[in-house]
């Protein structure tokens, strides 16, 4: 039975333009819009670019999968007490001028980090939660990471950052040094602060036109 | 906000127009017709007998009574040798390359499930197998996701659709050879991918953890694996493309396309690279997926029972809307992010639209299968792909509803979205492989499934195992994001509560990956030809003419 072939019937021509032209709408829309809107934006003042070291810390997060527990974008107050949780205003655009790829994250299963270094600007306490995160923070499920420290006998050489465990979580008899990607990766994390305003302050003549303005629509 | 909310009302009336247009179109003298093009996927002797290679002979009886005693209207035509021998050869035409992707396929699943199983166990015993750093929770877990998407998924809806091409253009499968290289070079970025993420060099987006060097060869490779099909559509058999045709060549024209834009180096940046991430991540679900999960069963529900789909104007409905408001829907992820809010606006308007769609293929569906659901009891193949389509109606209803802002507040950032990812990657797309293969091997191997108890151990493990994950993960996810939202609830306490969900969940994700083991074990046992020889009516197996056939279908069909 025909039911107006030519008007709906499918062929391959329909079938790819249609394809095609649905899928270049929505990467016009969120990829090439986007992409257009954001790349002038300049860095939010007050911003840092990362340092050298802070730079490999970054990649130290990618490579273990920081990502896939820890956020790095506080939701505004309207949507959460993200604030009022200590972990910083809603983020801009500009903020996230240097962080390519960007690691804003999905999941929660631990708290969002972009303001770690704010909230915990402490090396040594940083150094020791990645070795044993249940010595810092008990009931945490973040895993150990021994692997970015070397535990042996003996004292330390010169130059070696010494971990200083809590006396419970100590090895009597043995030192635990932070190898350079533990290192690194604090670097990173206590330069996790954008507690600088996400807006300039208004020049005083416009911010006083504004309500005029608007009273006046 | 004006301007966001302008952009919403704008996004929904024009949705709604365009729906509306379609819909009239549609109706306009076109409505409950469109039989040719449904009923293009069975010969004469195929409509109104079912068909389930996977069936033993005594569930194949009972099959085609529990049908016939509901419609006995539909009296199948002789068989026929000439249109057998078609069939047969359109299976030889595909079969070297339909089994190895499957073989690839299986493979993948197995270890995908034990990394999944082991990074689900990281979740709530952190201390455990923490001296290997490919072994960590933020390693295993990426490992485990890209083997199941890009290996297991991937894999077996390439394998499935290239079985079904030659079947639903009635010729030959042209040009093999090409998929056979493209699943290589497929299987080559998979591997090389999966080890660069191990030894740390992933790319850090999510779906997209894979570096460049792994990219190239799935890009080259996944173009590769639709050659065949592009080429066997020029010889094509039949007047009418069926509905199975679309989603597949529409998929496969896709995939590589949105691979290569999201996996261009350099191009992406900060909150830019983020929209990107969400436009790619949502899109290999909507356009990769799940147009593979519902060409499978837009395919094999009709044809188990011998029954054409309901509709064929529903399915043209609900392909093109998919298309349309599937592709828009990634800004959801990205709700109360620092993304530009009428990007979001957009998203939450289409993920609502997405129940056009959703509810198109399942009331063409279910009314397809509508008072034959007694053919469930009987067929192996058709328990676990009508299992798969309604959790892909449950799992897109529950993503809709997630993209609403009050709901998204809970659910955001929480174990729910986890769950609610395996109901539609396990619970639709998984079950509807899981069935597809079951009917597809025997036809590839020429041999039948040695032990059907297994098939039935396979299903109800993976049944109960991932029904305690799903429930126990949901709930325990909800309960995380209200603590996470009372800001009166320290944030550990929304660590704490999820423990014993957590739990549930790996308890869950063991029976599901005891069932894949089963399932495996099975499969290669066929692959093996180990088991009882029960060569008989439920394949379409030289010597021909089907004397067999014809002998073993007739007692059965004057009985009812």
């Amino acid at each position: 039975m025909s039911f107006g072939v030519g008007r709906f019937e499918m062929d391959e021509l329909r079938l790819v333009v249609g394809a095609m032209v649905i899928l270049s709408g929505a990467t016009a829309l969120l990829v090439v819009m986007p992409y257009l809107l954001l790349k002038d934006q300049p860095p939010t003042p007050g911003l840092k670019p990362y340092t050298e070291l802070q730079a490999q810390g970054r990649q130290v997060y990618i490579a273990n999968g920081c990502v896939y527990c820890h956020s790095q974008q506080p939701r505004d107050i309207a949507l959460g007490p993200d604030a009022l949780r200590g972990w910083g205003r809603a983020p801009v655009a500009g903020d996230y001028a240097y962080d390519t790829p960007h690691l804003l994250g999905t999941m929660r299963t631990g708290p969002d980090l972009f303001n770690i270094g704010a909230r915990q600007p402490s090396r040594d306490w940083h150094l020791g939660h990645l070795y044993q995160p249940r010595a810092y923070t008990p009931g945490s499920i973040m895993p150990s990471y021994p692997f970015l420290f070397e535990t042996r006998p003996g004292a330390a050489r010169p130059g070696e950052t010494v971990l200083s465990l809590p006396p419970a979580w100590a090895k009597p008899g043995q030192v635990v040094v932070a190898r350079p990607e533990a290192l690194a990766l604090v670097d990173y994390l206590i330069g996790l602060d954008h507690a600088y305003p996400a807006l300039q302050p208004l020049p005083v003549a416009t911010s006083a036109a504004a309500p005029a303005k608007k009273a006046g629509v | 906000m004006d301007f966001t909310v302008s952009i919403l009302l704008a996004t929904f009336i024009i949705s709604v127009l365009a729906l509306f247009v379609f819909i009239a179109s549609m109706a306009k003298g076109l409505f409950g017709s469109g039989g040719a093009a449904a009923t293009q996927i069975f010969d004469a002797d195929e409509l109104g007998r079912v068909e389930d290679p996977a069936a033993t002979q005594a569930q194949r009886g009972d099959l085609q009574r529990a049908m016939d005693e509901n419609k006995p209207a539909l009296a199948p035509a002789a068989r026929d040798a000439e249109q057998i021998a078609t069939r047969l050869r359109a299976d030889q035409s595909s079969s070297l390359v339909v089994g190895v992707c499957l073989t690839l396929a299986v493979a993948w699943l197995v270890l995908a499930s034990l990394a999944g199983l082991i990074s689900s166990i990281k979740l709530h015993a952190p201390d455990w197998w923490v001296g290997f750093e490919w072994l960590t929770f933020g390693r295993i877990r990426p490992i485990h996701l890209n083997l199941v998407g890009y290996g297991w998924c991937s894999m077996a809806g390439i394998g499935v659709a290239l079985w079904l091409i030659p079947r639903l253009l009635k010729t030959e499968l042209v040009g093999a050879r090409w998929a056979l290289l493209g699943g290589a070079l497929w299987t080559l970025g998979v591997a090389t991918g999966t080890v660069a993420i191990a030894t740390g060099h992933s790319d850090g987006l999510e779906w997209l953890e894979y570096p460049w060097q792994a990219d190239i060869p799935m890009v080259i490779g996944g173009a590769l694996v639709g050659f065949p099909m592009w080429l066997t559509l020029l010889q094509r058999k039949v007047e009418h493309l069926y509905v199975s045709v679309w989603y597949i060549a529409a998929g496969l024209l896709w995939f590589p396309i949105l691979f290569l834009i999201a996996n261009w180096p350099g191009l992406h940046f900060g909150v830019q690279q983020a929209t990107m991430n969400w436009w790619f991540g949502h899109n290999v679900l909507g356009l990769w997926f799940t147009p593979l999960g519902l060409a499978a069963s837009y395919y094999f529900i009709p044809k188990v029972i011998g029954k054409p789909i309901h509709s064929y104007n529903l399915s043209l409905l609900g392909f093109w809307s998919l298309a349309f408001f599937y592709s828009q829907v990634g800004g959801h992820h990205l709700i109360g992010g620092p993304v530009p809010s009428w990007l979001i606006t957009i998203s939450i308007v289409q993920s609502m639209m997405m129940v056009v769609p959703v509810f198109a293929v399942a009331i063409n569906q279910h009314l397809t299968v509508l008072g034959n659901f007694r053919a469930l009891l009987y067929s192996p193949t058709l328990r676990f792909i009508v299992l798969g389509a309604m959790l892909y109606t449950a799992a897109s209803v529950q993503g809709s509803l997630e993209a609403l802002r009050s709901v998204n507040a809970v659910t955001h950032f929480t174990h729910y979205t986890v769950a609610h990812a395996h109901l539609g990657l396990y619970g639709f797309f998984s079950m509807v492989m899981f069935g597809a293969i079951y009917f597809i091997m025997p036809r590839v191997m020429k041999w039948e499934w040695p032990f059907p108890w297994l098939i039935s151990l396979h299903f109800w493990l993976v049944l109960v195992g991932f029904a305690i994950y799903f429930i126990g993960l949901s709930i325990g996810g909800w309960f995380q994001g209200l603590a996470m939202l009372d800001k009166d609830t320290p944030f550990m306490q929304s660590v704490a509560l999820t423990l014993p969900y957590l739990q549930a969940r790996s308890i869950g994700g063991g029976l599901m990956t005891l069932g894949h083991l089963v399932f495996a074990a099975h499969f290669f046992m066929m692959g093996w030809k180990f088991g009882p020889k029960r060569l008989g009516a439920a394949l379409l197996a030289p010597p021909l003419p089907a004397v067999p056939l014809a002998l073993a279908r007739t007692p059965a069909r004057s009985a009812a």
